[in-house]
């Protein structure tokens, strides 16, 4: 009876071995597209946000001259808000928390900084805009987030921001929020710092050498 | 090995506790394996959440300091949804599947002895955590950042373990997958198989597609903390936001993973003891395929308050309505394969009724908290914490249970006490809503969820809820003597076990021999508990 069943039973594992490793082929595959989809999900991301001015991405920064706009009767609440980051020691706010402005006309929002560390710091400006979708009528010609800030010790430094609203801007949008937040550079801190202790001591110490023995490796 | 002929080896076990159990490749004992493994994770994810209920007893600080709170509220979720619920499945699936479909063992048995031996060590690395420097993860087990990267020396250790565990569920994935659609007996066609085979397919396939994303989450986490990228940090021109969309889009189809093959449990169940054919079988596989489906393009409803332009949230939340059209459909049936049922009330039934009762009202509340104007308001409040509680605890653990006592009898050859399991039930239900029903009132009310205080208008219900949760805790114990007793002897199980049970695993004696189908069965409509008729 044995001998009888081992045949169709012996061929039918081998079909069922073969079946399974191609079965598990498949599915790792499958497993390793996935991973790879969840970091494509970045790139479809800031695809999404360019598209919809979602994390402020619709706002367009353009050179003063190069501006034509037209003006609008139309005039809407415009809302400004400032915060820092926790890792960086400035004060930093918006002068008016709110104004009304007219579409399509150049206005300047204040902002102010302080460094209340004793040491300088570059910090780095990040904006958003609220509701998103208006973010793609927005239009700055000068912002301090266009460029690090450094600020000295101590030092107070006023950071306006020249913008206007396309007079395209969707009826049903009554209000703007611009918001900033500060983040501390902390590379480009360092290297600041660093190159202005060296500047004041002029004369050769430890560090220099070492700085100096690194170029020559280097070269 | 496998030219043993059948004769020889009936119980041939291997010898020895490391060659049986250690170096194991037999689905049988892989599968106890899980299954105390997971009741293992089950009391320890339970202590957690003793320590949470005792805290939250009065309001004011008692017991611990709020960032052992926060540990204490994120270990518990991660070791119960990936220590307790998901290998206890596995476990399921080990036992079942093969027994099932007529199969010797899981496709790739090999395989099999790792995912499950990867656990154990992943779990011991994520609950050392609580022994490290600055504690465990506090930042909720949805690893959000920038909360998360503030973890201190342990956050390494956590996001390895969730590889771990990731690495393992695709591995049971793929040998669940390989099993149900090389491995079955001849003539046991997709549309015969049992319903528990079914969702178990469904929820392999879920797996394999959204592990993977939760191992990329949690890699970007990792090169933003420790290589200096910026995927999530706004500083460098990321956005946090990001984040929880990929894990959301693995989140919301993890929750299916979790109650897919409850659903399974529970359509073997309840034909059994109403003594009737499953209602609507066809219907119940297009219902879970759907439900599957839809679950990958719902997530953003777990992220309303994140600020999404208003066509999304609409869009997220009808698409997540209809969610409740296919589990409609599966209530109904259940419901419909009960009318006129000669039915009697074992104990794997009394949890399968709780579960149908208790799952709904877990099916109804997500339905409130579809509503975007409405979340809004629930977001983030015990009424969440209700919510999922229901779905999870009433749903899927009740499931686990009933699969439990239903199947204990062929697994350990005895019969539980039957008496003791009733009243395992009759505790278990009631202290379970004295847990969590009040929690919908403190969250509608604004309780929020994840803080160790509370003021003090919410302090009856939170009382309430808490003896129902040590009531409901010392209940678990129960259980844990009712298996203990049962797998030491009791009254002998017949191969049949249950008097209406139908399907190939009451084919084989109780309990069920080492080695079963190495010769495949022959199927026919008197052995098959659902589908098309030859």
């Amino acid at each position: 009876m044995a001998d009888q069943q081992v045949d169709p039973q012996t061929e039918r594992k081998a079909v069922q071995r073969k079946a399974n490793r191609r079965t598990l082929r498949r599915l790792i595959l499958i497993s390793i597209g996935m991973f790879g989809f969840g970091f494509a999900m970045w790139p479809l991301y800031e695809i999404f946000c360019d598209v919809t001015g979602f994390g402020g991405r619709g706002v367009q920064e353009v050179a003063a001259d190069d501006i034509q706009h037209y003006q609008d009767q139309r005039e809407i609440t415009m809302r400004f808000d400032a915060t820092v980051n926790s890792g960086l020691n400035w004060q930093f706010e918006a002068v008016d928390s709110a104004k009304t402005v007219q579409l399509g006309k150049l206005s300047v929002a204040s902002y102010t900084s302080i460094n209340i560390s004793d040491e300088p710091v570059i910090g780095h400006a990040v904006f958003n805009v609220a509701p998103p979708e208006a973010s793609l009528y927005f239009v700055k010609t000068e912002c301090f987030c266009f460029t690090e800030q450094l600020l000295l010790a101590g030092e107070k430094k006023d950071m306006p921001v020249t913008y206007y609203i396309s007079p395209d801007l969707p009826d049903d949008i009554e209000s703007i929020t611009l918001s900033y937040t500060f983040f501390k550079n902390i590379p480009a801190t360092l290297a600041y710092n660093n190159a202005a202790k060296k500047e004041i001591s002029n004369q050769p110490n430890p560090n220099n050498i070492t700085t100096n023995d690194t170029r020559a490796r280097g070269e | 090995m496998t030219t043993i002929t059948h004769e020889d080896h009936h119980d041939h076990k291997p010898q020895g506790f490391l060659n049986r159990w250690v170096f194991s490749t037999n689905h049988k004992d892989i599968g106890t394996l899980y299954l105390v493994f997971a009741l293992l994770m089950f009391f320890i994810g339970g202590a957690m959440a003793m320590i949470i209920r005792a805290e939250l007893f009065m309001p004011g600080m008692q017991l611990v300091q709020p960032e052992f709170f926060n540990q204490m509220t994120t270990v518990h979720a991660l070791v119960m949804v990936f220590g307790a619920v998901m290998p206890a499945f596995v476990g399921f699936a080990n036992w079942m599947i093969p027994l099932m479909i007529g199969a010797p063992d899981m496709a790739l048995p090999r395989m099999n002895n790792w995912s499950f031996w990867i656990l154990p060590f992943a779990f011991t690395m994520l609950v050392s955590t609580l022994f490290m420097d600055g504690g465990a993860p506090a930042g909720g087990w949805t690893l959000y950042p920038p909360l998360v990267l503030q973890t201190g020396d342990s956050f390494i250790f956590a996001m390895f373990a969730i590889h771990m565990l990731g690495i393992s569920s695709i591995m049971g994935a793929i040998n669940v997958i390989a099993t149900i659609l090389n491995m079955r007996a001849p003539g046991m066609t997709l549309l015969r198989m049992p319903l528990f085979v079914w969702t178990w397919l469904i929820t392999a396939f879920l797996l394999i597609a959204v592990m993977p994303v939760l191992a990329g989450a949690v890699t970007m986490l990792i090169t933003d903390r420790f290589f200096l990228t910026s995927f999530f940090n706004a500083a460098g021109g990321g956005d946090p936001v990001l984040f929880q969309h990929i894990f959301w889009f693995f989140g919301h189809p993890e929750v299916y993973i979790m109650i897919l093959p409850a659903f399974g449990i529970i359509s073997e169940i309840i034909p059994t003891f109403a003594r009737k054919p499953l209602f609507g079988y066809t219907s119940m596989v297009y219902a879970t395929v759907s439900i599957a489906f839809l679950s990958f393009i719902v997530w953003a409803h777990h992220m309303f308050t994140v600020g999404m332009p208003l066509g999304a949230e609409i869009y997220f939340m009808l698409a997540t309505m209809m969610i409740s059209i296919p589990t409609g459909v599966k209530v109904f049936n259940w419901i419909a394969t009960m009318w006129r049922g000669s039915m009697t009330f074992e104990t794997p039934m009394l949890f399968a009724l709780g579960f149908v009762v208790l799952f709904t009202i877990g099916g109804f509340s997500g339905l409130m908290l579809a509503i975007v104007p409405a979340d809004f308001q629930y977001h983030d409040t015990y009424f969440v914490v209700a919510h999922f509680h229901y779905v999870l605890v009433t749903g899927s653990v009740f499931a686990l249970m009933a699969g439990t006592y239903y199947w204990l009898p062929k697994w350990t050859g005895h019969m539980y006490n039957e008496r003791l399991g009733k009243w395992h039930f009759w505790l278990s239900v009631v202290f379970v809503n004295v847990l969590f029903f009040p929690q919908h009132y403190l969250g509608l009310a604004g309780m929020p969820r994840r803080i160790p205080d509370y003021s003090p208008q919410f302090a009856d219900f939170n009382m309430l809820s808490s003896i129902g949760g040590f009531a409901f805790g010392l209940t678990q114990l129960m259980f844990v003597y009712i298996v203990w007793k049962c797998a030491r002897g009791g009254e002998t199980a017949t191969a049949q076990v249950w008097e209406g049970a139908k399907g190939l695993e009451w084919t084989v004696p109780s309990p069920a021999p080492f080695h079963t189908f190495e010769t495949p069965p022959k199927i026919d409509d008197s052995v098959v508990a659902h589908g098309n008729h030859m």
